[in-house]
């Protein structure tokens, strides 16, 4: 999956699962945790999710918010840039 | 209206009229049974109460006014009351111990008192309409004028998704009022004036507790005592104990069964789901008390179905589903001939017993060196499933507790994370109502700080933010006053008298929060009195199973009701299309047994049902509630002086 796409598809996620409105504009750079659009259980429901997607599981180690609070961290973390 | 709330006072009625003012009470008889009846006059009837609570010094108080010259007629706490504001104004509160809401007006003057106990215990609303003042124990008292308006205060609901409360003198009703706690409001010809007569207090603003660690286990023990031993005693019923199987009501229950005569009992909720479930510490604590023990088991399904009724006793919207089988276990009281029960509420507030005051701690700590890796796994420790269960969990989860970590120090600290949770709900309005709420701009209560919080210590700031946004706006209201009073029973809190809280206040911090030992100083109180495994046990929150409980085969039709498109359309409060993506995630996840619905997901369910059952059965005329329609069959026992002033 390419990047455009993944972000496509993860902000589709996110509008349905957490904002629960495609009308909310949610700024890719957000901080998820501070907005208060994940805690620490929706979270984990996050991960799951960009983990079926690229079909990876990720070590332990990288679950951390440099990686998962804003859409541009999850797509650079997710899908890194080729070359 | 008084039929309203005829759940709170089901022994008597009383009305008492004259040209200017009505006064209705509906009563709850706990003491002098025979003498009691209200609204109740002064000697001179000149002045009318009507009186909710009790004042448990009442019977020192009136040997001090028998001192006086005060003569009684009856042995009622009510009349200690009446003669007290005669004697000594408004000095009067500050001498009561007790709980309390009331009303006292005086005929001649044509001068109304309003006064509520210090932390919020017993509720009392208040409307004023052209030119005209109406007021009533619950909001469902004042919606019975068909001339009420009928609308949600967008300020109230909205300070609702931050603190979980709305804070007196908003409510999320519009045109009503809540009495602050801890204050006084009077109307005269004059006008109206509002004041404190209790605010909490901390060191330095009051002097620090400067014996040992021993001295203040001691002292807490005698004063706990003999705080027992008031509520008990004072009772002319039984008084029996709520028991969750914690340490809180532990303590309270045995000291209340030693001030007890007779047989005592204790009444404990079971839950089907084990997660939530105490049983084995109950039964620890009833077989040291040798308590006459009753046991109520409650399913999901039961919370479904009480649900709507807690809501309406509630009389707010609530995030959790505790509030229902709260309503249940006072209805098995009720059922089982006891009309007042003593409870641990309070402990965690006055001697710092919820994690939140230990996440506070850690993430002030860890806020010294944001960098530190090593700072955070203090979580691991209030926290144990983080170390054990699910440790892919863990670097997300001290990211949430990092947020903010750069405002240590500064007032509301300690609780941005649980009002960053809650607020996170505000994503579910409605773009109107979004519009309503920045029109009406909700007071930010971070702006009307006493002066001398600043003075006070990162503890002290905390606690007096849970006692004035939590302890009083939801913890009593959902869970404790209303639904006890549901069925007729009333709480009693000795954790909340006045010289505990007080004593309590004026403690060093290491004496509640020792590192991260919650209320350090009661189990050291409490070391010999109560089974070392419940000194011992984690503590673990009263909760009950959330947003599972609507779902699946057995879920009660009023739900997929009131969360359609169009129910919530009617509402106004939130976007329909998000509350109904919300429902179909819930669904697919209650048939998963495997996903289990996140912490967000559970608290918005919750509050979004409960908004949608407060405007569906509050917020109509008249008011119907979850049960049918109330009829007006009350009987008056008694008509009052009626006879016009001169």
């Amino acid at each position: 999956m390419d990047r455009d796409a993944f972000r496509s598809q993860l902000r589709t996620f996110i509008a349905q699962n957490l904002l629960y409105s495609a009308e909310t504009e949610l700024d890719d750079s957000a901080s998820l945790l501070a907005s208060g659009l994940i805690d620490s259980t929706g979270a984990m429901e996050l991960i799951a999710h960009v983990e079926a997607t690229v079909d990876r599981t990720f070590d332990d180690s990288d679950l951390v918010a440099s990686n998962f609070d804003s859409i541009d961290r999850i797509v650079a973390f997710a899908v890194p840039a080729e070359g | 209206m008084i039929w309203a709330i005829r759940h709170r006072g089901p022994d008597g009625f009383g009305i008492y009229r004259d040209q200017h003012a009505g006064l209705v009470h509906a009563r709850l008889a706990i003491v002098d049974l025979a003498g009691g009846a209200q609204p109740l006059a002064d000697q001179q009837g000149a002045s009318w109460i009507v009186f909710n609570g009790e004042i448990f010094n009442h019977r020192q108080l009136r040997s001090e006014l028998q001192g006086l010259g005060y003569q009684f007629h009856t042995a009622s706490d009510t009349e200690v009351v009446v003669n007290a504001f005669d004697a000594w104004g408004m000095d009067c509160f500050g001498r009561f111990n007790g709980q309390w809401a009331f009303a006292l007006w005086n005929r001649h003057d044509r001068r109304l008192l309003l006064s509520r106990d210090p932390t919020g215990i017993c509720p009392l609303y208040v409307r004023e309409h052209n030119g005209s003042v109406s007021f009533a124990s619950e909001v469902k008292a004042l919606l019975a004028d068909p001339d009420a308006p009928r609308a949600f205060d967008p300020r109230g609901i909205d300070q609702t998704l931050t603190y979980w409360g709305a804070i007196a003198p908003i409510t999320p009703y519009k045109g009503v009022e809540e009495l602050r706690p801890g204050s006084y409001r009077l109307y005269t010809m004059a006008g109206r004036t509002d004041g404190m007569h209790w605010s909490p207090e901390y060191p330095p603003s009051i002097p620090q507790f400067r014996g040992s660690l021993d001295d203040a286990s001691d002292e807490l023990r005698r004063r706990l005592i003999i705080a027992s031993q008031l509520r008990v005693s004072s009772a002319d019923v039984p008084v029996a104990a709520y028991l969750s199987g914690g340490l809180d009501s532990s303590v309270i229950a045995l000291l209340g069964h030693g001030a007890s005569r007779g047989p005592f009992s204790t009444y404990s909720i079971r839950f089907d789901d084990e997660e939530f479930d105490e049983g084995f510490y109950q039964r620890m604590v009833v077989a040291r008390l040798d308590s006459v023990h009753h046991e109520l088991r409650v399913s999901r399904r039961d919370i479904a179905a009480a649900f709507p009724d807690a809501v309406w006793h509630a009389e707010r919207p609530v995030l959790r589903t505790a509030a229902a089988p709260m309503f249940l276990l006072s209805k098995a009281v009720r059922e089982s001939g006891v009309k007042a029960v003593l409870t641990g509420e309070g402990a965690d507030e006055v001697l710092a017993g919820y994690d939140l005051f230990r996440e506070a701690r850690i993430r002030a700590f860890w806020a010294r060196r944001p960098d530190s890796p090593v700072r955070p796994m203090l979580f691991d420790r209030i926290y144990p499933y983080l170390a054990h269960s699910t440790p892919r969990a863990r670097g997300m989860v001290h990211a949430f507790w990092k947020v903010g970590l750069d405002q240590a120090g500064q007032p509301g600290f300690s609780h941005a994370p649980r009002w960053r949770s809650a607020a996170a709900l505000k994503r579910f309005y409605a773009a109107p109502f979004s519009a309503a709420v920045a029109a009406a701009a909700p007071p930010d209560h971070l702006d009307s700080l006493p002066p001398s919080f600043s003075t006070w210590s990162s503890l002290s700031q905390a606690q007096y933010l849970e006692l004035t946004t939590l302890l009083s706006p939801y913890i009593l209201s959902s869970q404790g006053d209303r639904q006890l009073l549901a069925n007729g029973v009333e709480g009693r809190f000795p954790f909340l008298d006045r010289d505990i809280i007080d004593f309590c206040n004026s403690l060093p911090d290491s004496y509640k929060l020792s590192g991260l030992n919650e209320k350090h100083v009661l189990k050291r109180m409490a070391a010999d009195i109560v089974p070392r495994e419940i000194l011992e046990r984690k503590k673990q929150p009263y909760r009950a199973p959330d947003a599972v409980c609507f779902f699946g085969s057995k879920a009660p039709d009023y739900v997929r009701d009131l969360m359609s498109e169009r129910a919530v359309a009617d509402s106004g409060v939130f976007e329909p299309r998000a509350v109904t993506a919300l429902v179909s995630k819930m669904e697919r996840l209650a048939a998963d047994p495997i996903k289990p619905a996140t912490t967000a997901d559970n608290m918005a369910m919750v509050a979004i049902l409960s908004v949608q059952l407060l405007r569906h059965h509050l917020l109509t005329t008249p008011p119907t509630p979850p049960a049918g329609q109330l009829a007006f069959d009350v009987d008056v026992s008694f008509l009052s002086d009626s006879s016009p002033e001169h």
